[in-house]
């Protein structure tokens, strides 16, 4: 199966790891990524105000090529799926963006949020499904205690992300599962790790990423992985240096090309 | 100066697309808000006085720069206010004032370092300048 790929600006170069390793665990596991030509930024915030259109221009941008491929939309990044799949449910049933967004935009066929967005874990979870990756587990993580970090992204608001239950979500932990490993369930693993706000505000990120680190060591995990470059960058440089060493972060995606050997 | 508010917290409870009068204060949104410690107007009292048309000191509250987007308590409402939606329509009507952005590009160098993602920058300029 074939998708169009939008891995967007800080896959392209903080968060390289993140990408590479989403690209050739897809290729020995039988998924195509197109990437999409000339996608641009998707602004890495959903723009919450009605009003806003041009901050909402981008997200039509891909989905509408992707839309003109016949292909569904695959992101990776937990900023990127959840502004486009947000500005997608806006073409579906704001009927003002929808009409000034098209009107702006003049595309040859108007675009009413026909592309299906799919996050990378979706894909693993619904078109290849867990236990075809437990079968296909070369290294399994066996013994290793992992916690999944979630984050806010990817979970909320449900009504709209329709991701997993935004509470007691599921997928994270059965990835783990099927690589062999042995997952760890904390308190603080859909809570905030402050996002943008380390950018003016260390202290309240710190704040955030001590619980949150504090709580997974707590409950036995040796590591943590997560979806979304900014929560690593917060997690790596906002918690406290001994908990640090103890709890490792990295992206899914580098254990998934791990525990396939590539 | 009322008519003024009036107008503004018009346009406000527009372009968030919240209505405030469902709220029935029961604060769950302040109690589950990572950063409420931080603010001086928390989130149940941002949907209080956006009803009441109180919108000048909302206008100039350090919670504005606060909010951390992360939905907590737009999933938790039991009453479904949203009020991240409040928070960041006020943000909005703030930074598109004259001299309002807080977050100036000459600003941008001192805050950087080698492992600071692209994400961070263009989440921050999104949130705090127009």
């Amino acid at each position: 199966m074939t998708f169009d790929y939008y891995p967007g600006c800080t896959l392209k170069t903080k968060a390289k790891e993140l990408d590479i390793h989403a690209r050739s665990a897809a290729e020995a596991l039988g998924i195509k990524l197109e990437e999409l030509t000339d996608w641009q930024c998707c602004g890495a915030v959903y723009p919450m105000a009605k009003d806003e259109i041009a901050t909402r221009l981008s997200s039509v941008r891909a989905l509408a090529a992707s839309r003109d491929n016949g292909r569904d939309l695959l992101t990776l990044c937990s900023a990127c799926h959840h502004v486009i799949k947000r500005v997608n449910n806006d073409m579906q049933t704001d009927e003002e963006i929808r009409t000034k967004v098209n009107n702006y935009m003049s595309p040859e066929t108007e675009y009413h949020g026909e592309t299906k967005v799919v996050h990378y874990l979706e894909m693993l979870r619904d078109t290849i499904g867990f236990d075809t990756i437990r079968q296909r587990a070369v290294k399994p993580l066996t013994g290793k205690k992992i916690g999944a970090y979630y984050g806010c992204l990817l979970l909320r608001p449900n009504k709209v992300m329709a991701f997993d239950n935004p509470e007691n979500p599921t997928v994270l932990e059965d990835f783990i599962r099927a690589l062999g490993a042995e997952p760890v369930i904390y308190p603080y693993r859909n809570e905030c790790c402050g996002g943008y706000i380390s950018l003016e505000n260390n202290e309240l990120s710190a704040k955030k990423c001590d619980q949150i680190t504090v709580s997974a060591l707590e409950n036995k995990a040796d590591m943590l992985i997560t979806a979304c470059p900014l929560c690593m960058y917060n997690l790596d440089a906002n918690t406290n240096s001994e908990h640090k060493t103890k709890l490792p972060i990295v992206y899914f995606t580098e254990l998934l090309a791990q525990v396939l050997d590539i | 100066m009322l008519q003024k508010q009036q107008l503004q917290a018009e346009t406000i409870r527009r372009i968030s697309g919240v209505n405030t009068r469902k709220c029935m204060k029961c604060g769950k949104c302040t109690a589950t808000c990572p950063a409420h410690s931080e603010m001086d107007i928390s989130p149940h009292r941002f949907v209080s006085m956006v009803e009441n048309n109180e919108i000048d000191a909302l206008m100039s509250s350090d919670s504005l720069w606060k909010c951390l987007s992360c939905f907590a308590c737009v999933e938790r409402c039991p009453r479904g206010v949203e009020p991240a939606n409040l928070i960041e329509a006020v943000r909005v009507t703030a930074v598109r004032m004259q001299n309002r952005n807080r977050l100036l590009p000459e600003n941008i160098p001192s805050l950087l370092n080698n492992k600071l993602p692209q994400q961070a920058l263009v989440s921050a300029f999104r949130k705090y300048s127009k």
